[in-house]
């Protein structure tokens, strides 16, 4: 078979997670900036019956492991089977999402098949079919670019909501391949899974983030955040002040030993702005502060800035935000 | 129980980082240098168990002798030995041979656990963990937030988006750590552990020492190179909200930003 682009899907409770897309988009460009197809490896349990739906995005063709011992992602498990699969494609490139389970399973992939991943690309560039790729480092206080070295395989982990959903102008289903695999005895296993089922947003996900920090002063006043994160569909973010103080857990920091986000507005609430703190929020399209201190460093990065007390400003936003969505809706 | 810790010695958090004149590295004279985060909150969780099961706990890193204040550091914390891969061909090598060479060493101290970040805040790959299991065909569990160990089974608690999954293994095992301060709060190292840290052995290798060829790790041999270093676009100063306004004046306006210049709500 000839020569591909090979795009590694997450599908996880019964659904291609939607950095699946964005990938097998990206995958589609690239693929075809290099003339070549685009092939897609997809596990999982029920995965079969949504395979066809990568079609959308531009995918021929998809090698398929349908089963149950495969529902949740195990490195033991997943990698192994992933290797073959990938294997049999005899890919050109590999890409995958750098979500949580995607950087583990890339990373041990890698090891097996002895080539090079660069996670978490924000720009993938293809000059004279030689592929580059961009991605921060010290939590986007910087770039760097990489390359891979005469004919080694590059493999790219791709940051989630950096590229965007294209689906093709012909878009079909398809071509789905069953493949026949064994999935490998494995001494670890899932002991238990707790999903989050009340709607919250997910930071890593999200559009909006609403974040607080020192100045919202103690655990029950993150209730006037996320009233607001609710009337905006937004997530709850903390800095790393907030979460020292125990008011909120640490999944919700932002910042270089937390959780390097990208939203389209990022509000910052009583947070003075910490080089640390900047370094996981500073991609942000839209920046907004609010502080009371007007010489918070905050406000050198802010699209927009309110030097306001926030617990009187945060209840008047709401209010405004409120009226607004209800003349919208 | 038998447990090494793997670490990487980084640039403090608050460190800025400038670009280096060669365009592909980062300027390093006046850095201050640290135990990478999610190595410490490691090594605190591998001396928890150290202390639970009257074990034996070695750190293992690589780079230049500063690594040594780093090593120093953790034997202070309470680390018992330490291994520094100190070998100037580590420094052009790329990532599949460094975690080679530490790989190497790792087998030479025949350990029962291994515990490492899942990430370091410098490069930020988070792919050491991982590749060193996968090299000695050990189970991995990554991204701990919580850990448990009965001395046979390590337990973990593993975040992903929208959840939380727990894993199990028996041991070896090689477990990865994420989380926070707040949930592992390291440490600091006591006056007479700072003391003793002094007498205690740092053993210093080259690639050869673990039965390594050199030649294996030459420039040449690399598969992936940096080629370029770059600054983010600085952000254009932005708009504060105009101060003679009152409360709800300010949040109309910011609210009128948002939806008609700024389209985002």
């Amino acid at each position: 078979m000839a020569k591909c682009v090979c795009m590694i899907a997450e599908f996880r409770s019964g659904n291609f997670r939607r950095v699946s897309f964005e990938v097998a988009s990206e995958g589609r460009r690239v693929a075809d900036a290099l003339g070549l197809e685009l092939c897609a490896v997809a596990v999982g349990s029920g995965v079969a019956a949504k395979a066809g739906e990568l079609g959308r995005y531009g995918v021929r063709k998809v090698l398929v492991k349908d089963d149950p011992a495969l529902e949740h992602y195990l490195a033991e498990t997943h990698v192994p089977v992933v290797a073959e699969m990938v294997s049999r494609l005899d890919p050109a490139l590999i890409l995958l999402p750098a979500s949580v389970d995607g950087k583990d399973l890339g990373s041990r992939l890698g090891a097996k098949l002895r080539v090079a991943l660069v996670q978490d690309v924000i720009q993938i560039v293809c000059e004279d079919g030689k592929i580059k790729a961009k991605w921060p480092i010290f939590a986007g206080k910087c770039f760097a670019w990489s390359e891979w070295v005469g004919d080694a395989l590059p493999v790219i982990s791709c940051r989630p909501n950096v590229m965007s959903c294209r689906e093709s102008d012909e878009p079909v289903s398809a071509q789905v391949e069953m493949v026949d695999v064994p999935v490998p005895q494995a001494r670890s296993r899932v002991k238990a899974t707790d999903f989050d089922t009340t709607g919250k947003v997910e930071l890593s996900e999200a559009e909006i983030i609403i974040s607080g920090g020192r100045g919202m002063k103690e655990a029950s006043n993150y209730a006037m955040l996320e009233e607001l994160a609710k009337l905006l569909g937004a997530a709850v973010g903390a800095s790393r002040a907030a979460v020292d103080s125990g008011w909120r857990p640490h999944s919700d920091q932002v910042g270089q030993t937390g959780k390097v986000v990208n939203p389209e507005v990022y509000i910052a609430v009583g947070i003075s702005g910490a080089i640390q703190h900047l370094a996981g929020m500073g991609s942000s399209k839209y920046i907004v502060a609010i502080n009371k201190d007007p010489d918070a460093p905050i406000f050198s990065k802010a699209d927009y800035g309110v030097v306001e007390d926030l617990f009187k400003f945060i209840p008047a936003f709401t209010e405004e935000v409120r009226k607004l969505k209800s003349t919208c809706s | 129980m038998n447990i090494v810790v793997l670490l990487k010695q980084t640039p403090d958090t608050e460190s800025v980082i400038r670009i280096a004149a060669d365009g592909k590295s980062i300027v390093t004279e006046g850095l201050k240098w640290i135990i990478n985060p999610y190595d410490e909150f490691a090594l605190e969780a591998g001396l928890r168990l150290k202390d639970k099961f009257k074990g034996k706990l070695t750190v293992v890193s690589y780079g230049p002798p500063r690594v040594v204040e780093a090593l120093r550091t953790a034997l202070a914390m309470g680390a018992d030995d330490a291994v520094l891969i100190d070998d100037p061909v580590l420094k052009t090598a790329d990532y599949l041979r460094v975690t080679r060479a530490l790989t190497a060493a790792i087998k030479e101290l025949n350990p029962d656990l291994i515990f490492t970040g899942s990430r370091a805040i410098d490069y930020d790959q988070g792919q050491r963990g991982a590749i060193v299991a996968e090299n000695l065909g050990w189970p991995h569990l990554a991204l701990a937030v919580a850990v448990d160990c009965d001395g046979t089974t390590v337990t973990i608690d593993r975040p992903i988006e929208g959840g939380k999954v727990t894993l199990e293994s028996p041991l070896p095992a090689l477990v990865t750590f994420g989380g926070a301060h707040a949930i592992w709060n390291p440490r600091y190292a006591s006056l007479p552990g700072i003391m003793k840290a002094k007498k205690k052995p740092i053993a210093t290798k080259k690639v050869s020492d673990l039965g390594l060829d050199p030649a294996d790790f030459q420039p040449e041999t690399a598969r992936i190179v940096i080629t370029s270093l770059e600054k983010p676009t600085e952000r254009k100063p932005g708009r504060i909200i105009n101060g003679d306004l009152d409360v709800a004046g300010k949040a109309a306006e910011l609210l009128r930003c948002l939806h008609e210049e700024a389209k985002v709500i």
